[in-house]
């Protein structure tokens, strides 16, 4: 398959802006959803996707297939459903959801209906991030061409299925992100983490059957259905399907994102399509999958990013935006800055989270600022350890923020010595 | 009277209405109208907080503890625009820091203060998904890459044009 | 049977509950914060975690919290694990990195779970050296205290306040460690229940700030299990006192009761033992005024008296069955008065009589929190019977636990349950005149006079059982209204009828009865509830007595010489005119109280009586409860228990008369040596009572030969505290009516009967958690059995009386021309007498308005014209409240004042 094959953001031209509802249609648009209403029954939708090796773009990598198939079978006119793309994107170091529905934002409403469709939800969210202000503008824009066109609204198509989104803009928190913080949030509570079960497929929003699903990974629907799941699966590399949004920030040439096929290699993503480092900088290691992901270094340069390959490799594909720390920015700055990320956006809802990531930050503090201490190391590991297993606290928020600190803290150990020894920071951050 | 204290339209006020009324449950609307009146207003104060509360049928700590939990929702008074400089990793990465200390040193104020003329107030942001053109930074509804010095001054001057 | 293996021992335990409760049941100290019995699971603060292994094969296990796991057979966890340790170990580190080092002076001290579980987890180095978060405090008024910088975020207080109580001014606010639990503003806490957050609380966050005044560590305090006298419900309350002062009250765990809350009238409403009020010393009207006498002069005093001519006694629904009982022995039972007027007797003998009839089940609070469809019936629960209340408000959340088993989330997830039930439907009907705080949690309220309820009332009980006699005349929506409710009660499993006494109206409680036994023919777990209004008002019922009506006939014949009146203050019964019209009429008046009411004033003789917490004896609840208050303090000398001045009574009058002596002589009166005497002679004299022995053990009653010890073994200071007066050891006071030594002498242990436990503590845990220690199951009945006995057999299945009840159906309200129907507006505080008298709820009690209805509104000021005289009141518009009806906070306005009666109502200043 060639590279040239890029489904998600064929459409997206940065000058002419999205498509409106006719050049989306005259561009293949629309023409998923047709099938898809007319030919297919709820449930081949699902099995359509569920064997195109579609996984969950959001992080957490779950097939979306599989993940329908737990909603209760009930057809839209007989029970309040919820689909939910989670636009929430605030995993620093990832920009791809933006860019999809900037870009090209009837193609989320599409993914959406088709989803929706699959499960039989009448009612579609947009849970967007308070800052994404232009995503927003085209969002409501397509979803008015849409409703206008007849895609959104009653008896879609005919077909007797109803859906309608609605856009529900958030206030800044990135746990909004996690999918159960998101129904808290949407029902108008702080937005602290649920257990479960009741999982959301059973359970969700307003206690209704809800899925919540990426962008990117909703934006993959129209493809699947209109080419067939053997044509997307067969677009990745490895043993996932399909393409993957990849980018990279940091001191390289040409940071961006590109649109490749899920498990190109790391070495291929950074140095051909970002172009290297920045002249007069080396890689010293990297985030593969935004902030969340632990660290792995140039020995990993070689590894197909798909789930399995960086998981071997000790870290999560996660987002799939890589990070890059270069050899002339300090590496316990850099976890510095990440843990207060963290810190900061912690729930407050269970001890661990809540009071050991500040405590993570401030010694970062203090080994950055030159008044670490030997036994702060050992504080920093025990943490690692003990935030980091997931089910020691309530949700995926602190693993998450242990995942960097984890690793760096052997990567970088040398480093961590430096700092303490030389009461400061040897590097200097350039800044 | 500052507008702080003065009530709602009753055009925003109905605004609120249908807004709580498109949800299953009232509450639901709570973060939407909240930022609806701090469109309005600039941020949400006291008064208004209790406002909206009434409105949804929420108790004001009930309310309150929703608008002080999200970093976007404003509880002081903001200046006439806001600047959001991004400190995650990537833009830290690309030299934040230094922006944030001329930002500070030009505007003689502190992240999370308002500068005397009431025209600025500098906030910290969390990742604004434009890593690929770190530094990044958010100005009232705009969002702005590859920021540099010459970028801030320019921009600094114009926000400071007092309203028309 | 289930069983556990924990640290590689089996244990027995139950299916359905998690594997926290699993391991405190079986004796483990396993710290934990968030979890609450009554309040379920929720994972927060992660501290309770325990090595779980899939089979006995896995050796390496994994962490969990032991309250998010379900118990399943053959589960093996180790506590002792070291890695389970070090986290639990980690997470008290967490918790402590913000929390100040304040012990000694923080009044959390010594009964601190925080402090229990740092100690129990092994932390005790520091090693955050961070700057630690501060807060500001907030003024939340003058129950609780509020300390925030303690707070480790384990959001019990908010989940109580609003999920479990209903509050809503108590929220969480902002984020990650800077999470604060507060008001939106300062200003006192709302909810009826605030003073639960004192023992929710975990560490010192929320204090009880009267307490504070006259603050003592708990180990130096003395606790004696004791009853609530602020209410009819009964609910079990520990009273805490050092030297001769009641410090505070707190709870005393009742599985079928109270269970683990209070209401702020009973916690904060003891006051008044304390107050200036208080009659300390005997005092004779010496030329029209009162003048202390020493106890033997008063007493002859009244033996010359008695020889006048006839004594009448007057008894109060507040004064204890034994006050009352001997107060029968001295006068003799013709003569001897409940001290009620004829509409409370009748009606507190009506709803004795139909609870005694009833052919379902007459639940106990606790019971009631599982009735999946409950109607009330013109009574304001939350005011007349708070803590009834708050079991109704958790009835509301029977529909969601079906759900909750349906998706096969445990019910003690509650966050879980919480979420799945969002939208269940409620079972709980109000008819009330005027809002109650139950309002937003039922599935209908309906606003109408008494009689209109009674109407619909009896109407539902047709719906029910054909056979029950027809309403007719109801309009369209009182129909619909009883095809709901009728529905939904009929498809319950334990439907439940409240009503009550508030209105006086007994067509209310014959109506409520008359369904309840309708529901009774199919669901035999049909339930009755009736609320009466003082703690004793069903003892009185039970023993019975004249009048006040018939007593102020036999004054006005000239056939009273001395009236003997036990703790009641007759202007909250009868009008001005006619206190005046009984006191001319009956030369001498003895008035025995522990409180100054207005008629002491005119009285011959007052002689001081013990309160509650200086004496001991029995009362019986609104549900036939028999239960046992103890003595927890040793006032001096001429206080005395209110059925020993009788016996001093007795005896004087039989120095002197000998008829009489020969009449005392038979009661017995005279030679009780102690409490138990009097509940044995009680018992013989009266049948229906006779099971009240059994409340509680005598004072005879011992543990390994010791009496019980009322102070913990840490007590210290008992010389010191009285070093200004003298050094010398003093010997602990002591009561012939209590097996309690006052002292840290004898024996306690979690399986004493549970109406004797003076406090909680066991070994390691010093809070009030320590109360797990005492329970055979978490939750359900204590190890030593039961407190209390029921009065009231259980009903007879077989034996179905056909609707007794179901008479005199009142015409519907028609609204007059000229008056309006005024109702009673029962106030949480400041209605019921002795609570008004304790500083804390006085100030909590806001002024007295007119409440009328919204159309009604007009001048800000109106005048009500009541029989006892013109009242003008700032006036309150209240929305639902029906036409031609006001409501008015009786007692604080007319204080004989009590039930419904139409008054003419003009502006204020207009000429009557
Ligand atoms: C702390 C945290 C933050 C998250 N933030 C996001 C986010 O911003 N956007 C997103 O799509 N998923 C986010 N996730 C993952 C979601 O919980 C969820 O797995 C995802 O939305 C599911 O969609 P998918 O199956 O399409 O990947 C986050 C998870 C965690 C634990
Ligand atoms: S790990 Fe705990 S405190 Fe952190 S975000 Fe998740 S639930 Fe909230
Ligand atoms: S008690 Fe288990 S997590 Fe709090």
């Amino acid at each position: 398959m060639s590279h040239a094959e890029r489904p998600l953001t064929a459409m997206i031209d940065p000058v002419t802006g999205p498509p409106d509802c006719a050049a989306y249609e005259r561009a293949g648009g629309w023409q998923a959803t047709r099938t898809a209403l007319r030919t297919l029954a709820p449930a081949e939708v699902v099995d359509i996707v569920t064997r195109s090796r579609l996984r969950g773009r959001g992080g957490a990598g779950f097939g979306t297939g599989q993940k329908w198939s737990f909603v209760p079978r009930e057809p839209a006119s007989e029970r309040c459903k919820y689909l939910i793309a989670n636009a929430d994107e605030m995993e620093p170091g990832t920009f791809k959801d933006r860019w999809l529905m900037e870009g090209n934002p009837l193609q989320l409403v599409e993914g959406m209906l088709l989803a929706a469709y699959a499960i039989q939800a009448g009612h579609g969210i947009i849970f967007l991030r308070g800052e994404y202000h232009l995503a927003r503008t085209r969002l409501h824009d397509a979803i008015a061409q849409a409703r206008h066109g007849g895609w959104l609204g009653q008896d879609i198509l005919g077909s007797g299925f109803s859906f309608d989104i609605h856009v529900h803009v958030s206030a800044g928190r990135y746990i909004c992100g996690e999918e159960t913080a998101l129904l808290t949030a949407l029902e108008g509570r702080r937005a602290t983490p649920r257990s479960k079960p009741p999982f959301p497929q059973t359970g969700g929003l307003w206690g209704a059957p809800s899925v919540v699903n990426n962008v990117e990974t909703l934006s993959n629907l129209p493809h699947i259905i209109a080419n067939g799941p053997e044509w997307f699966a067969g677009l990745g590399i490895g043993p996932d399907g399909g393409t993957k949004i990849y980018g990279v920030s940091g001191r390289v040439r040409r940071p961006g994102a590109w649109e490749l096929p899920i498990g190109t290699p790391l070495r291929e993503i950074i140095e051909e399509h970002a172009g290297g480092m920045q002249p007069g900088y080396g890689l010293r290691a990297l985030l593969p999958g935004g902030a969340s992901t632990a660290f792995v270094d140039d020995t990993a340069l070689d590894m197909a990013m798909d789930y399995a390959s960086v998981e071997k490799a000790g870290s999560r594909l996660g987002t799939g935006m890589a990070i890059i720390l270069d050899d002339r920015t300090c590496p316990v700055g850099m976890l510095r800055n990440l843990e207060h990320f963290f810190a900061q956006e912690s729930c407050g809802w269970c001890t661990p989270c809540r009071d050991g990531l500040p405590w993570v930050e401030r010694l970062l503090d203090a080994i950055e600022a030159g008044t670490g201490m030997a036994e702060d190391i050992d504080q920093l590991d025990r943490h690692a350890r003990m935030l980091g297993t997931p089910g020691h606290t309530f949700c995926a928020h602190a693993p998450g923020a242990m995942a960097p600190l984890a690793s760096g803290l052997k990567l970088f150990a040398r480093d961590f010595a430096d700092h303490i020894a030389g009461r400061g920071c040897p590097l200097r951050h350039a800044a | 009277m500052s507008i702080a204290e003065q009530p709602l339209s009753g055009d925003l006020r109905a605004e609120i209405r249908a807004l709580a009324q498109a949800e299953p449950h009232p509450r639901g609307a709570s973060v939407a109208a909240l930022r609806l009146v701090q469109a309005h207003m600039g941020w949400i104060s006291t008064p208004h907080l209790n406002e909206v509360a009434d409105v949804l049928g929420m108790s004001a700590a009930d309310l309150d503890g929703i608008a002080t939990y999200f970093n976007l929702l404003f509880r002081r008074p903001v200046g006439r625009h806001v600047i959001m400089l991004c400190d995650s990793v990537s833009c830290w990465i690309m030299g934040r820091e230094r922006l944030c200390a001329h930002l500070c040193h030009t505007l003689d104020i502190q992240p999370g203060q308002t500068t005397a003329d009431d025209a600025i107030t500098f906030l910290p942001i969390v990742c604004l998904g434009h890593c690929d053109h770190a530094p990044a930074m958010l100005v009232d509804d705009t969002l702005y890459g590859d920021v540099d010095t010459p970028t801030l001054d320019h921009l600094i001057d114009t926000l400071r044009e007092p309203p028309p | 049977m289930t069983t556990i293996r924990i640290d590689g021992r089996e244990w027995p335990t139950r299916p359905g509950i998690n594997l926290l409760q699993a391991c405190l049941e079986a004796g483990a100290n396993l710290p934990y914060f968030c979890w609450h019995p009554e309040l379920g699971s929720v994972g927060a603060c992660r501290q309770c975690a325990v090595r779980q292994f899939s089979g006995p094969d896995d050796r390496t296990g994994r962490l969990v919290m032991a309250c998010m796991t379900p118990v399943s057979d053959g589960a093996i966890i180790a506590i002792e694990d070291a890695q389970a340790r070090a986290f639990r170990e980690g997470v008290i580190e967490w918790m402590m990195v913000n929390h100040p080092h304040d012990c000694p002076v923080c009044e959390e001290g010594g009964e601190c779970h925080l402090q229990d579980m740092t100690v129990m987890t092994g932390h005790n180095q520091r090693r955050y050296r961070f700057t630690k978060r501060t807060h500001r405090n907030q003024d939340l008024g003058p129950f609780v205290k509020h300390e925030m910088n303690r707070c480790i975020a384990c959001y019990r207080c908010v989940r109580f306040y609003r999920d479990y109580a209903g509050g809503d001014d108590l929220a969480a606010f902002a984020s990650h460690d800077s999470v604060y639990f507060g008001r939106a503003e300062d200003g006192a806490l709302q909810n009826a229940f605030s003073g639960n957050l004192v023992e929710i609380c975990p560490t010192g966050v929320f204090t009880d700030k009267p307490f504070s005044g006259v603050y003592t560590r708990k180990w130096d305090l003395r606790g004696a299990p004791s009853v609530c006298v602020h209410c009819a419900v009964g609910c079990n309350i520990i009273v805490n006192a050092r030297e001769e002062s009641v410090r505070r009250i707190v709870n005393r765990y009742n599985a079928a009761v109270n269970r683990y809350m209070l209401c702020d009238r009973g916690r904060f409403g003891h006051g008044f033992v304390n107050a200036d009020s208080r009659i300390r010393m005997p005092m004779r009207s010496i030329d029209g005024h009162p003048a202390p006498v020493p106890t033997r002069d008063a007493v002859m005093q009244f033996a010359r008296m008695a020889a006048d001519g006839p004594v009448v006694g007057i008894a109060s629904p507040r004064a204890s069955m034994e006050t009352c009982f001997s107060l029968r022995a001295l006068v003799g039972e013709a003569r001897f008065s409940t001290g009620q007027t004829q509409v409370e007797q009748a009606c507190g003998q009506l709803a004795c009589t139909l609870l005694r009839q009833h052919p379902g089940v007459i639940p106990s609070l606790h019971e009631m929190e599982s009735a999946d469809g409950v109607l009330v019936l013109g009574e304001d629960v939350c005011a007349t019977a708070p803590r009834l209340g708050l079991s109704l408000r958790q009835s509301v959340r029977q529909p969601s636990f079906p759900m909750a088993d349906a998706a096969k989330v445990p019910r003690w997830m509650d966050a879980a349950v919480r979420t799945i039930g969002c939208d269940a439907p409620s079972g709980l009907f109000i008819l009330t005149p005027a809002p109650t705080d139950l309002d937003p949690v039922a599935a209908q309220c309906f606003r109408a006079v008494p009689d209109d309820i009674a109407r619909i009332g009896f109407a539902i009980a047709h719906r029910i059982d054909p056979s029950a006699p027809t309403v007719t005349d109801l309009t369209d929506e009182q129909v619909r209204l009883v095809e709901h409710a009728a529905a939904t009660l009929l498809a319950a499993k334990k439907p439940l009828v409240v009503s009550g006494m508030q209105y006086g109206s007994p067509a209310l409680m014959r109506a409520a009865a008359a369904i309840a036994s309708a529901l009774a023919r199919t669901i035999p777990a049909s339930g009755l509830s009736l609320v009466l209004p003082e703690c004793n008002s069903m003892g009185l019922a039970l023993l019975g007595g004249l009048t006040l009506e018939a007593v102020m006939a036999q004054a006005r014949a000239g056939k009273i010489a001395t009236l003997v009146i036990a703790e009641n203050d007759l202007t909250r019964r009868l009008s001005p005119a006619a206190v005046v019209e009984l006191l001319e009429a009956v030369p001498n008046i003895v008035i025995i109280d522990h409180t100054d009411t207005p008629p002491c004033r005119d009285a011959t003789l007052v002689l001081p009586a013990a309160a509650f917490s200086e004496c001991s004896g029995t009362l019986v609840s609104q549900e036939g409860r028999a239960q046992r208050f103890f003595q927890a303090v040793y006032p001096p000398q001429p206080i005395r228990a209110g059925w020993r001045w009788m016996q001093a009574l007795a005896r004087a009058q039989g120095c002197v008369n000998v008829q009489a002596a020969a009449r005392i002589q038979a009661t017995g009166l005279t030679t009780w040596q102690g409490l138990d005497d009097v509940i044995a002679a009680l018992g013989r004299a009266c049948p229906i009572l006779a099971g009240m022995v059994d409340a509680a053990p005598g004072a005879d009653y011992r543990i390994d030969g010791q009496k019980l010890r009322s102070q913990t073994y840490r007590a210290s200071g008992r010389t010191v505290i009285r070093s200004h007066i003298s050094v010398r050891d003093q010997p602990p006071p002591g009561s012939p009516d209590t097996p309690f030594s006052s002292s840290m002498e004898g024996a306690y242990t979690p399986d004493m009967p549970p109406s004797l436990v003076p406090g909680y503590q066991v070994p390691s845990w010093n809070s009030v958690q320590s109360l797990n220690r005492f329970q055979h199951e978490i939750g359900g009945d204590m190890r030593g059995g039961i407190s209390g006995v029921r009065l009231f057999p259980a009903p007879d299945a077989t034996d179905h009386p056909t609707h007794p009840c179901a008479t005199d159906i009142p015409a519907a309200f028609a609204r007059a021309e000229d008056s309006v129907l005024v109702l009673p507006d029962t106030r949480l505080f400041g209605s019921e007498e002795l609570s008004m008298l304790s500083p804390p709820v006085a100030a909590r009690a806001t002024p007295p308005t007119l409440r009328v209805p919204t159309g009604a509104a007009g001048p800000a000021h109106m005048t009500l014209h009541l029989p006892d005289g013109a009242h003008t009141l700032p006036v309150e518009p209240l929305a639902g409240l029906p036409d031609g009806v006001v409501l008015c906070p009786s007692h604080m306005v007319s204080p004989a004042f009590m039930f419904p009666c139409m008054a003419r109502i003009t502006p204020a200043g207009e000429a009557t």
